[in-house]
């Protein structure tokens, strides 16, 4: 009898003192916590995939609430998760600017294939048999291996070649790192003019093996009239400091290769054909 | 204590009689924090502190209150409930007092409060019979062979996810297997007494 008490008591007490402490210690030692950080971080998508540039929701909460960054800075988030921070911060949210991510090649079904390839349905493994099936050493291989990693289903493939949809994408940039080919690339803006097409291969010979990559032709840097388009290396490129988004190399490319991510210039390229027709 | 005796406390504890590959506790850490070696050296160094501080803790304890009170029978409930209110009075004066360790320990102060390992290394300091010294040298140098455990680990894992094998294996199970693998090479210390 004496032994269970005698037990009950010294664990007790012991189990008495500690809590004790605990209690005095966290009066003692308590830290004021920012009330915004804990909203903020409310707010966030709780994903933690370091696309800020924070090492995850709750250090980029608390860089907001200190003013160390931006409430746009979210990207996930988008433009409802910056207004709701915004409101907790006092200031007025400007858009987040909707980054997505773009494929640079447009050959899919177009392009030759240099012999049929049967191995393992992913972008990396075909790229290492013999510079992968393509003729074209820079196309979209087209086995998703950018679907797979894409945790938002914004990529699809479609006639062999893959497509954001920029409606879903949330530019964490994972498809940038995971294409073998590095084709694809995040742009700041839906609006952005890109030329879809990586190919730094000769007009002449790329003729032969893609029904529509680029030529290196120039008609668009040409028809460009801020001088934002140079042909370096068989490929047209743009300077974003010049583009201006005005569709005018839209118009004139023969292959149709130039558009921006929502591709509302060659919608309207389509219904003009077909009002000519 | 002499220090031939603290040479072959250390070695025992750290190969030996290592806590993960031949005791088998603390399995819980080391396969779920294992996965970058940046994590796992954290985790790692966070298991050495708390060992190292709940040896002395767990000592003074058993030494004048179990013993005298005839209870060690209680020793198991009694040591849970020092460590993890030791580790939640460690967690709460980090905040305060030293806020860069706390931000670089402080995620895996919780995982440790009711670690198998720590909890094995109080009971093993007392059916050890060590003296303060020794059980606080036990303590440190177990959390050094959980460490190099981690590490040695972690560094495999990493190598792991880049390299080529059946779908089936991916992710644990091929973790577990090299896990195994592992905790053979260490069983090769079996049985190896040094200096006594």
């Amino acid at each position: 009898m004496t032994g269970i008490l005698s037990a009950i008591l010294t664990l007790g007490l012991l189990g008495l003192l500690f809590g004790l402490l605990l209690a005095v210690s966290s009066k003692i030692f308590s830290v004021e916590r920012d009330e915004k950080a804990d909203r903020i971080s409310e707010c966030l998508p709780g994903a933690n995939c370091g696309a800020c540039g924070f090492a995850g929701c709750s250090n980029l909460a608390a860089a907001i609430s200190e003013g160390k960054a931006e409430v746009n800075s979210c990207r996930v988030g988008g433009t409802e998760c910056a207004e709701k921070i915004a409101d907790i911060m006092g200031v007025k949210a400007e858009a987040a600017a909707k980054i997505t991510a773009y494929v640079k090649c447009r050959g899919g079904d177009r392009a030759k294939r240099k012999f049929n390839y049967d191995g393992i349905r992913d972008c990396v493994a075909a790229s290492k048999v013999a510079g992968g099936p393509l003729e074209c050493s820079y196309g979209c291989l087209g086995f998703g291996t950018c679907v797979s990693v894409c945790e938002y289903n914004a990529i699809r493939i479609e006639k062999g070649v893959a497509i954001v949809h920029a409606e879903n994408c949330k530019a964490c940039g994972k498809c940038v790192k995971a294409c073998p080919r590095h084709i694809i690339s995040l742009q700041k803006d839906p609006k952005d003019i890109n030329i879809s097409c990586s190919s730094h291969l000769k007009g002449i010979y790329l003729r032969k093996i893609c029904d529509i990559g680029c030529l290196g032709c120039s008609l668009c840097a040409k028809a460009c009239p801020n001088g934002a388009i140079t042909i370096e290396d068989n490929l047209a490129q743009i300077d974003r400091e010049k583009c201006v988004s005005c569709g005018a190399c839209v118009k004139v490319c023969p292959r149709h290769l130039i558009s921006d991510a929502s591709e509302s210039f060659s919608e309207e390229i389509k219904s003009e054909k077909e009002g000519s027709i | 204590m002499s220090f031939v005796k603290i040479v072959s406390l250390s070695l025992s504890a750290i190969l030996v009689e290592n806590f993960i590959f031949v005791r088998f506790l603390g399995i819980c850490p080391f396969l779920g924090v294992s996965k970058k070696t940046d994590t796992a050296v954290g985790m790692s160094l966070s298991v050495i502190f708390v060992m190292t501080v709940s040896s002395a803790a767990t000592y003074i304890v058993n030494r004048f209150v179990l013993v005298p009170f005839d209870l060690g029978y209680m020793r198991t409930v009694a040591f849970i409930l020092i460590i993890a209110s030791l580790v939640q009075f460690v967690e709460l004066f980090l905040m305060k007092s030293v806020p860069a360790l706390f931000h670089a320990l402080g995620i895996y102060l919780p995982l440790i409060t009711t670690n198998c390992a720590v909890l094995g290394v109080a009971l093993l300091n007392v059916k050890k019979e060590l003296d303060f010294l020794g059980s606080v040298i036990n303590g440190f140098m177990s959390g050094v062979g959980f460490a190099i455990a981690m590490i040695i680990f972690s560094s495999i894992r990493e190598h792991l996810e880049e390299s080529d094998h059946p779908k089936a294996f991916e992710g644990f199970p091929i973790a577990l297997i090299s896990a195994s693998l592992l905790s053979l090479a260490f069983m090769g210390f079996q049985g190896l007494s040094i200096f006594n």
